[in-house]
Parts: C-alpha cells; structure tokens; sequence
C-alpha cells in the first residue's frame, strides 16, 4: 500500500477529530453537560454513516478513507467510557446505565438502518 | 517547542472577565483556540493511523473476534482515564495537553462505530454468543481500564 494512503489516513483521522470536538462542543453547549449527550450523538451518527458505507460495499482503499479512518476517529469508544465511570462515581447510576444501553441499541440501530440504505443506493 | 509553563492556563481573578466561570471547570486562553485544534488534529491522527495500522496488520472475518478494536479501545480507555485525571487533578492547567492526548490521540484511537458495525455482522451471521460476549467484554474491560487508571492516579498523588 502506498505512503500516500497511509498519509491520508492520517490526515482525515485528524479531521475526524477536529469534527468530533466541535460537534460534542455544539450539542454540549446547547443541551447542558447533565448527561453526556454530545459524544452520543456524535457516536450513533457515525454509526449510521459506517453502517451506510458498509452497505455501499467499498474498495478496500476507499473503506479504509472513509470508513476506518474518517467515521473511526470520528466517534469514540475512550471517552464514552469515560463519561460513563464518571457518572458512575457521582453515584449517577441510572445515567451511566443509560449512556451504556442507549448508546448500544441506537448504535447497533444506526449501523443497520445505514447498512440497508447504503444497499439500496 | 515553547517553554511548558507559558502554556498554562491562569484562572482569572473575579471580575467582569472571568468572574463568572466556577474554579475547576476547563479554562482555556481564547487565543490558544488555533492551538487547541491543532493538537486534536495531530493527536487525531497519530490515533486513527495506529488504530487503522493495526486493523490492516490484523484482518477478520465476521465471526472472528475483532482483536484490533477491542484492544484499541480498550487501551485507547485506559490511556484516557489516565491523562484525563492526571491533568485534571495532577498537573496545573494546559492549553493544549488535554486535547493533544485525550480529545485526539484516546479519541482518534478508539472507535465507536467500527464497534456498533462489527456487532451488527456478528447478528446478521447469528453469531449471537460471540455478539454478546464483544459486548459486554467491551464494557466490562473498556470500564475498569478507566476505573483502574484513574485510581492509579489518585493513589501516587495521595502518596506524595
């Protein structure tokens, strides 16, 4: 695989980021920082957008762009669980099991109403 | 590379400029901000090129356990549950460590949504059991890694 790729890689994962941040920082802001809404919704929209490209069924180059590098460090895995241990230790139980829950069934939700859209285009 | 102490954030003393912002919460320098997306953008993408080095290095079918996700994230949760008290609750304030090493190295390492797909397909092959267990072995360990960083943490600082 060539070093440009690799290199593209890298640059679209920083971007990712960078989208990451600002979203969470948007809807943050805007609905408070009770429950950790931000990373959710940042998370279950780039679970439809995997689930889309993985209906697409993508080249190898191409699902490495755009699938792996861009929507995979779009959403995070690090900081959900992070919110999640942090509730938790508020003794905010209810909210921590809901961040857990939530997040899965939407997530695993999100990824299949993509897949299908992504194979009917 | 500018000297560590210039990057720290000062709290400003009561007044109509930062009066009403509470002690604890994240203060950044308004004119650090280009700073503070740049360092997410290269921890971002030293993250995402490990984490997408490892999944080419180690493919799966289906039905295989997805040992490139899980151990990024999993590693991605400790190595921000360790930098995030650290810097919240160790170190003075920085302008740029918190998004460097968490918003973008831990962000751009570990995925949600390659997770959520790779759960998908284990349904759709009925591989209900192997679905279940990357499940809850994914928040089981991805919990007590942040768990175990933070009070790794908290006990050198009790220490010193």
């Amino acid at each position: 695989m060539s070093i440009l790729i690799w290199l593209a890689v890298a640059l679209i994962g920083g971007a990712g980021s960078i989208a990451r941040f600002l979203i969470d920082g948007a809807i943050s802001s805007a609905v408070g920082r009770d429950f950790p809404f931000g990373t959710m919704v940042v998370n279950i929209s780039g679970a439809v957008i995997l689930g889309l490209l993985t209906g697409l069924a993508l080249g190898h180059d191409e699902a490495l762009l755009a699938g792996t590098a861009a929507v995979g460090s779009y959403t995070t895995f690090s900081t959900w669980m992070l919110e999640t241990q942090r509730l938790a230790e508020e003794r905010q139980y209810r909210k921590a099991v809901v961040n857990v829950v939530i997040s899965l069934v939407l997530g695993v939700a999100a990824a299949a109403a993509g897949r299908l859209i992504g194979a009917q285009l | 590379m500018p000297d560590p102490a210039a990057e720290v954030a000062v709290p400003s003393p009561p007044g109509p400029a930062g009066g009403g912002r509470a002690a604890g919460s994240r203060l950044v320098l308004p004119r650090a901000d280009w700073q503070e997306v740049a360092a997410i953008f290269a921890g971002g993408a030293l993250g995402t090129l490990a984490r997408a080095g490892l999944a080419e290095a180690f493919p799966h079918s289906a039905t295989a356990w997805p040992w490139p996700t899980f151990g990024v994230n999993i590693v991605a949760a400790f190595l921000l549950g360790y930098f995030v008290t650290r810097l919240q609750e160790r170190l003075p304030l920085s302008s740029y460590r918190r998004p460097l090493l968490g918003t973008g190295l831990c962000g751009g390492l570990s995925t949600f949504s390659t997770m959520q797909v790779e759960i998908l397909k284990m349904l759709s092959a009925h591989a209900w059991g192997l679905a279940v267990g990357y499940i809850a072995a994914s928040i089981v360990a991805g919990y007590a890694a942040i768990h175990l960083a933070t009070a790794l943490v908290r006990r050198v600082r009790v220490r010193r």
